[in-house]
């Protein structure tokens, strides 16, 4: 290359400006590929939200529907049953849940927005097994939710026993009320705003 | 130039290809030291595994189904009713485990040997880079059999990138392409196995071996056989490759070949160390493993992860563990590279360096206790001690003088 008459500042202006247009060039042309990576359309509807109606729930009733292929449980606790949560906290492991994965509107003593309400996921901390309801309190069984796998025990907030293998309370997934009857499970108010 | 061509059909080649002279550059005329020893084969053995993974890769690639429901029994269907199948497919994950105890042996060559010392960064480097695409391709092979093992393997690693803060969840999403671990991720696990991190390892090792052959091997005595030459400007301590360490390297091949078929006639599952039991039972996100181990290559790094009780910190110092090795040229300020002539502090360090790595892959295949995490902790410290230890003793170490010469 000559270099006579060259005037350099140009060449090396033109230099820089052709590297950054090339350069923002490359970066536009890579978010199509690096957004094919991000949940398909089919992936993000499989595990959108699901509405579940609570007006026909008695008391002491637990229903479940399935979002994002996991059970949910959402359990209406009577006056027996949230009595028992302000008395049982030096038999459990994580009473505050500070250990365990809840919404922030749920990290509370009964672990959900509406004490009445509990929106719980259904898989045992442990080893992924689903524990089964079981509501009835007798002198040895506070009430709350048994893991046959492995004898894990869960009192009426989903919040562990001591002494048992599951490491932390039960998930609660993000919930929020759509109405007075009805719970939208998977989305809540935050992710909104 | 021309005048060096010969007449025929190679000369034609040679006035348009530079196929002659590519031969003698990294062959016939690439005169490398006369002192090499054992440790020297595990460098021809990687070339060979990466030759035996890339064949049988192909080959299972013809029978194999990247789809969430058909995986798992495709890989059944190749080992049951595939004529040879079953061997094709022992061939690559036993070769996947052979690969790793090459490549670690040859990095503990370069450890005592100072064969990451000046000038031979960038070829350390390359090297280090191709450990992190290996990694990545086991890491991401292992999905493909969308065993029970596979599928809970990849949930711990990918939930790793959650302890990162604030956008953690958002890239471990990305990295699945689901809200679980799904069809999505095994099938882009699959691209990523066969085609894009295959390409970087190739090129990689093509970068590894043209900086090898520009500076030269280094040698059991760390002495630069290229300042001492004939008068033809031939080192007079160097041999050329070809026939003298073709010829030593298919020893080499012959001894590993034999070694390499009794694991896959014999024992390819090596009592689940190369392939888990766990992962003869299909994919079920709803249960867990009792226990979920890493393959054993990836066990002392495990170890590192559980050893810590944070778990972002635990992921830091995971990959601070391989991150360190990045700038292990730069760490030892030492001028004598063989252990031969270093001292005995060296000598410790990397004796300390070698117990803490074996011992931490020994735990990290276990499951956890109180007291094997203590143990994790303190062979934790033994692993970054030798970088620490080894940046203070090489300023002023008390070396052996090393010779002129190489020694025979």
């Amino acid at each position: 290359m000559s270099s006579d008459g060259v005037d350099n500042s140009r060449r090396r202006f033109l230099t820089a400006a052709t590297s950054v247009v090339g350069g923002v060039g490359v970066v536009a042309a890579a978010v199509p590929f690096l957004s094919t990576w991000k949940p398909s359309a089919r992936a993000q509807s499989a595990g959108a939200p699901v509405e579940a109606d609570i007006s026909k729930l008695e008391p002491g009733a637990q229903l479940i529907v399935k979002w994002r292929g996991k059970p949910v449980w959402i359990v209406r606790r009577d006056e027996d049953a949230l009595a028992t949560l302000t008395e049982n906290e030096e038999k459990l492991r994580d009473p505050v849940s500070d250990e365990s994965l809840q919404p922030a509107y749920a990290k509370n003593q009964h672990r959900s927005i509406n004490p009445e309400y509990l929106v719980v996921i259904g898989i045992c901390t442990h080893l992924g097994c689903s524990p089964t309801y079981r509501p009835e309190i007798t002198a040895d069984w506070m009430g709350g939710f048994f893991c046959p796998c492995h004898g894990s025990a869960f009192d009426f907030a989903g919040r562990v026993h001591t002494g048992v293998p599951a490491p932390t309370n039960l998930e609660i997934p993000p919930h929020r009320y759509v109405s007075d009857s009805v719970l939208l499970i998977g989305e809540d108010g935050e992710d909104l705003a | 130039m021309s005048d060096n061509k010969g007449n025929g059909l190679m000369g034609w080649i040679d006035a348009r290809f530079p196929a002659t002279k590519m031969w003698e550059e990294h062959l016939s005329k690439y005169y490398a030291p006369k002192n090499f020893n054992f440790w020297y084969f595990f460098g021809s053995l990687a070339l060979l595994v990466l030759v035996i993974q890339i064949v049988t890769g192909i080959f299972l690639t013809m029978q194999y189904k990247p789809d969430g429901d058909l995986a798992f029994a495709s890989v059944e269907y190749i080992m049951r009713d595939v004529d040879w199948g079953w061997l094709i497919r022992y061939l690559h994950s036993t070769g996947a485990s052979a690969f790793f105890v090459v490549v670690y042996l040859h990095m503990f060559r370069a450890l005592m040997y100072g064969s990451y010392q000046k000038p031979r960064e960038l070829i350390w480097l390359f090297g280090m880079f191709i450990f992190l695409a290996l990694m990545a391709e086991a890491f991401m092979g292992y999905l493909l059999p969308w065993g029970q093992m596979s599928y809970w393997g990849a949930q711990v690693i990918i939930s790793l990138f959650g302890a990162i803060p604030v956008i953690g969840d958002d890239i471990t999403l990305w990295i699945r392409g689901d809200y679980v671990i799904s069809d999505a991720t095994l099938n882009r696990f699959f691209a990523l196995h066969v085609i894009a991190v295959p390409l970087v390892l190739l090129m990689l090792v093509v970068m590894h071996i043209l900086a090898l052959h520009e500076v030269g091997s280094n040698n059991p005595d760390g002495v630069d056989i290229k300042k001492n030459k004939d008068e033809n400007g031939i080192p007079r301590d160097g041999i050329p490759f070809h026939p003298y360490y073709t010829v030593k390297d298919i020893v080499g091949v012959v001894v590993f070949l034999i070694l390499f078929s009794v694991v896959v006639f014999f024992m390819p599952e090596m009592n689940g160390y190369f392939l888990e039991y766990a992962n003869f039972v299909p994919a079920n996100p709803f249960k867990t493993p009792e226990h979920i181990a890493p393959v054993w290559y990836f066990t002392p790094f495990y170890a590192i992860l559980r050893a810590v009780p944070d778990k972002l910190l635990g992921v830091i110092a995971m990959f601070a563990a391989i991150a360190v090795l990045f700038v292990l040229p730069w760490l030892d300020r030492g001028k004598v590279r063989s252990i031969r002539y270093r001292s005995g502090a060296f000598k410790g360090l990397l004796a300390m360096f070698i117990i803490s790595f074996v011992a931490l892959g020994y735990l990290g295949a276990l499951p956890s206790t109180p007291g094997r995490t203590l143990a994790a902790q303190i062979f934790t410290v033994g692993y970054f001690g030798y970088f620490l230890g080894l940046w203070v003793i090489s300023k002023n170490e008390n070396t052996r003088p090393v010779p002129e010469r190489v020694t025979s």
